[in-house]
């Protein structure tokens, strides 16, 4: 049953498309297109120099309810994680992906942070990640699943802190699909494209943070550059 | 779902006397056409963007048959599964089968309009599943055993007031004195249950917006982040999506959600947008140890070809039905099946029959304001119209109707009867009304003179006054 | 926008459209005088309906006979010109499509098409008036008929031309661009509905306070002057070529002669 329905709708679709195109050109076409994968329409306002770009992801990020603070010294990365849940009153407890530049940071700096390397847990009520990158058009933080960076991380705890070097900043969505494949690692089980805290208008059409994922988004944009 | 859409008629009736709903939609018809304006006014490209978006979607189209398959042969070559099922019921018996070998007891659901369109729901409970559907506004209407009465916000049509009982009901644990007036206060309810969900589900179905075949990705959006957990916590990863989906790239796809989110509810991007490819890798801390996909025809290839193919390239974002005064006036409901709302118009007579949904393309002033939105471009008016030609030529319209238009139709196309039936008629009329200017009621008329006055003409017609001012002829 | 050598008084053949032609000879005779102001000479050949009921019903074979009388009847003018936007966008857009099937015919539609145009866009496009000699003392809102709107793009012409009108001032109609819920053949399919759109309307006319409501299609103003009557209200309603022509000798659309109206 299941070759049939698979020859069955192939069959009905190339019933009709096939009296319009030229075979052979039509899998070169797609070989082809699949091959250069092209950039379509890119928005002018992605287009920016570097600094301009860092303004423009800032005030983006900030307008879908995201905080943005810049770190200049990786070694402070620590405190101010320390300092933004005794800010807002939560545990002194965060689930780090274990990604190489989060395990270099000096935890120890701050002995009564409690730091925990892996996936998300119920428990959790605040992760630290990075981002493969930012795109700057939308404010958004690009994640790839991998042994470095668990996608439960960005879903599962109400508080999600984002340390993003400068360097991994871009325009457009485009650019961070280039950054993903010059990883060389194929494309990873998951990419999680995120522009803000979690939000819902289901009820009444009244725009609500904290729905499933996270209630609060914090950037750390590291300037590494 | 079983479709009500040939009492469309009496399911409008009911929705405009329902004032909840006439609440919701009062607040609907200018809020969301008025967020789209803004996001398209703080992006110069966005016409050129819907060039680009319709013009990815034809060359898949005219491509469909290549980028399935090698979909298909990414999706495998991650360890995924594609599973293709021409029906309804094979979709439904392929996903019963799946979630069986997962040992589920429990399945939870991110927000998925084709599900609506197969009835998942009712056939895996059927066989004893427990299925949760954890999108907000999917979940309250799981509760209420309703349908969406729109594709990107189902529970449109509720008030607060309405969800609150709904929870009380439903959630025996409330303490009595639990404060649930506010729509936070609903949804800290609703996060809390639901979470258990997430963790103890053996199975996660999920939708998508897209389909990619230079990865064998599939693309799910949404802003709640429901369907991450739904996808990332189960063990087993099912898509249920259909075959017009499919796009090239990631690139192509990048075009796409610039469109998707600012058509749909006025925001620059949506919270979040998911690329799952294959399932959990050795090395990977968390995510579904099985992949499967699910493509779903059901009636879909057979409009390839035809001049009813341009509603292929829906991507689903509700923006025909959010500017569409018709929509706006009886809500979804009144539509009687999964998909309402211009596009609904257009692909319910191809999913259901004409015969059943012959009401939908009817129920539309042309007033063309869906097209003007459409993120792809689809001449939404156009095949409407062309449905009607079908129904016209299959004798389906009612006669009366077509009585009259064939009578008018008669005299317009003989210019000497035409002259002699208006001249005499309006003479009539006009004499008639010559005084008030206009009639409370008419006789024929009564479908316009129930809400509205019927102006008197002037007595004479145009042509008759102005051949005789050309010739210096007065008539009497 | 139009490949025809300019000749100095074109030959504008005047779509009456069978509303005018029947409830509204009015609109006619001022649409005439408007297109002479802007040195056309109009001849009105003789015309029954241009089968946008039928078109818009899948009545095919009944679209195509009357769209063919009428290419057939405006065949030695420079332009057709309508005081209408969606009998101006039937032939534009949809006689073309029509008549698809039949090389001939659509390569006469075709040439239909690209000269026919609504009444006040052609005043401004393409006769490049920039203002009129009238006077109406009020208020006034103005409609945007979706055909006329979404088809051709009339918006800012019939308003460059009343702000020429002495005495006239415009407040703008919430909600402008939503359909009245006219629909041709549509508010006596589904009147229901149709009265719920018609209704919204009305209290959008009526928030703007104007004692005049103004649009360029007579399906919609006599669908809103019925229900604006029906409710009691006293704003007046004409098609805009009237004021743009300075001839309101007609009482207002559904008033009579036994109403004094101003």
């Amino acid at each position: 049953m299941a070759d049939d329905a698979r020859s069955g709708i192939l069959g009905t679709i190339r019933r009709a498309v096939e009296g319009q195109r030229d075979e052979a050109a039509a899998r070169a076409a797609v070989a082809d297109r699949l091959a250069r994968h092209a950039r379509n329409v890119i928005p002018l306002r992605a287009q920016l120099p570097p600094a301009q770009q860092v303004e423009l992801f800032q005030r983006m990020a900030q307008a879908v309810g995201a905080t943005v603070e810049l770190v200049t010294d990786p070694a402070r990365v620590p405190h101010m994680a320390a300092d933004y849940l005794s800010n807002h009153n939560l545990p002194a407890r965060v689930r780090v992906a274990p990604d190489p530049l989060l395990q270099s940071l000096p935890w120890d700096r701050r002995p009564m942070l409690e730091v925990a390397f892996g996936r998300a847990t119920a428990d959790d009520q605040t992760s630290l990640t990075t981002a493969v990158a930012g795109v700057a058009e939308t404010g958004t933080l690009m994640l790839a699943s991998g042994p470095d960076q668990a996608t439960t991380l960005a879903f599962l705890p109400t508080n999600h802190v984002v340390l993003l070097p400068l360097s991994r900043l871009v325009g457009t969505y485009e650019e961070g699909w280039d950054m993903l494949r010059a990883r060389g690692r194929g494309q990873p089980r998951t990419v999680n494209f995120v522009t803000g805290p979690s939000r819902t208008a289901d009820i009444e059409q009244t725009p609500q943070v904290h729905a499933h994922g996270p209630g609060r988004l914090h950037i750390l944009l590291l300037a590494d550059m | 779902m079983r479709s009500t859409a040939h009492a469309f008629k009496e399911n409008a009736r009911t929705a405009m006397a329902d004032p909840d709903l006439t609440k919701a939609l009062t607040k609907f018809k200018t809020g969301f056409p008025l967020k789209r304006a803004q996001a398209v006014a703080a992006l110069p490209e966005f016409e050129a963007l819907r060039d680009a978006g319709k013009a990815i979607k034809d060359h898949t189209l005219a491509h469909l048959d290549l980028y399935l398959e090698v979909f298909e042969q990414n999706v495998r070559a991650r360890g995924g599964h594609v599973h293709w099922a021409r029906t309804a019921a094979e979709a439904k018996e392929i996903i019963l089968r799946l979630c069986r070998e997962a040992g589920a007891k429990m399945v939870t659901k991110g927000k998925s309009m084709v599900s609506e369109e197969v009835g998942l729901n009712t056939a895996l409970e059927a066989e004893g599943l427990e299925v949760v559907e954890t999108d907000l506004g999917e979940y309250i209407l799981q509760i209420r055993k309703e349908a969406p009465s729109h594709i990107i916000a189902p529970a449109l049509h509720l008030s607060k007031e309405q969800v609150a009982d709904d929870f009380r009901r439903v959630h025996t644990h409330l303490a009595s004195d639990r404060k649930l007036s506010e729509p936070a206060d609903l949804l800290t309810e609703a996060r809390v249950l639901l979470r258990d969900k997430f963790l103890n589900a053996e199975v996660g179905i999920t939708g998508a917006n897209f389909l990619i075949a230079e990865t064998g990705s599939t693309v799910i959006v949404t802003n709640e982040g429901n369907g991450d957990l739904t996808q990332t916590l189960a063990k087993t990863h099912i898509v249920l999506t259909s075959i017009e989906k499919v796009v090239p790239t990631l690139e192509d796809a990048s075009t796409l959600l610039r469109l998707l989110a600012r058509s749909a509810t006025g925001q620059e991007f949506s919270t979040y947008t998911t690329f799952s490819t294959g399932p959990r890798r050795a090395d990977d801390l968390d995510g579904p140890e099985a992949f499967h996909v699910v493509l779903l025809d059901n009636g879909r290839s057979a409009l390839l070809g035809t001049e009813m193919q341009e509603a292929l390239r829906c991507i689903r974002c509700g923006a025909c039905m959010n500017h569409c005064p018709v929509y706006h006036a009886v809500g979804g409901h009144a539509y009687g099946w999964v998909y309402p709302g211009p596009i609904g118009a257009v692909v319910d007579p191809a999913l259901l029959g004409i015969a059943e949904a012959r009401h939908l393309p009817n129920a539309s002033t042309f007033c063309g304001r869906c097209e003007s939105v459409c993120p792809v471009r689809i001449p939404l008016p156009k095949l409407m119209r062309l449905w009607r030609e079908k129904e016209f030529e299959g004798k389906l319209s009612p006669p009366a109707q077509r009585w009259g238009l064939g009578v008018w139709a008669f005299v317009a196309r003989r210019p000497g009867l035409y002259r002699l039936a208006t001249g005499l008629g309006m003479r009539v009329l006009g004499m008639a009304g010559a005084k008030r200017g206009r009639f409370r009621s008419l006789p024929l008329a009564g479908a316009w003179t129930a809400a509205r006055d019927f102006p008197a003409p002037a007595g004479k017609t145009f042509q008759e006054l102005y051949k005789a001012r050309r010739t210096g002829v007065h008539h009497g | 926008m139009n490949s025809f050598p300019e000749k100095p008084r074109p030959r504008v053949g005047l779509l009456v459209t069978c509303l005018v032609d029947l409830f509204r000879p009015s609109v006619g005779f001022s649409a005439v005088k408007l297109l002479e102001d802007a040195g056309c000479d109009v001849v009105v050949p003789e015309q029954t309906c241009c089968g946008q009921p039928a078109w818009n019903s899948g009545d095919r074979a009944d679209t195509v006979a009357l769209a063919k009388a009428v290419i057939q009847a405006f065949e030695g003018c420079d332009y057709v010109v309508a005081p209408s936007g969606s009998c101006a966008g039937m032939l534009r857009k949809h006689y073309p499509e029509a008549l698809a099937d039949e090389p001939d015919w659509a390569q006469r539609a075709h040439f239909l098409a690209r000269r026919t145009h609504e009444l006040v866009s052609f005043l401004v496009d393409v006769r490049g008036m920039r203002g009129v000699q009238a006077s109406y003392p009020g208020t006034v809102t103005y409609h945007d008929s979706c055909s006329g709107l979404r088809e051709l793009g009339v918006k800012a012409q019939p308003r460059e031309l009343l702000a020429s009108v002495k005495g006239l001032s415009l407040t703008e109609l919430p909600e402008a661009e939503v359909c009245c819920g006219f629909g041709g053949t549509f508010c006596v399919k589904y009147p229901d509905i149709s009265a719920k759109m018609v209704s919204d309307k009305a209290a959008h006319i009526t928030s703007t306070g104007a004692d005049t409501l103004l649009a360029g299609d007579m399906g919609c103003l006599m669908n809103m002057a019925g229900r604006l009557q029906r409710l009691g209200s006293p704003v007046k309603v004409r098609h805009v070529a009237e004021v743009l022509a300075g001839d309101i000798s007609a009482p207002p659309i559904g008033q009579g002669e036994g109403e004094i109206t101003r």
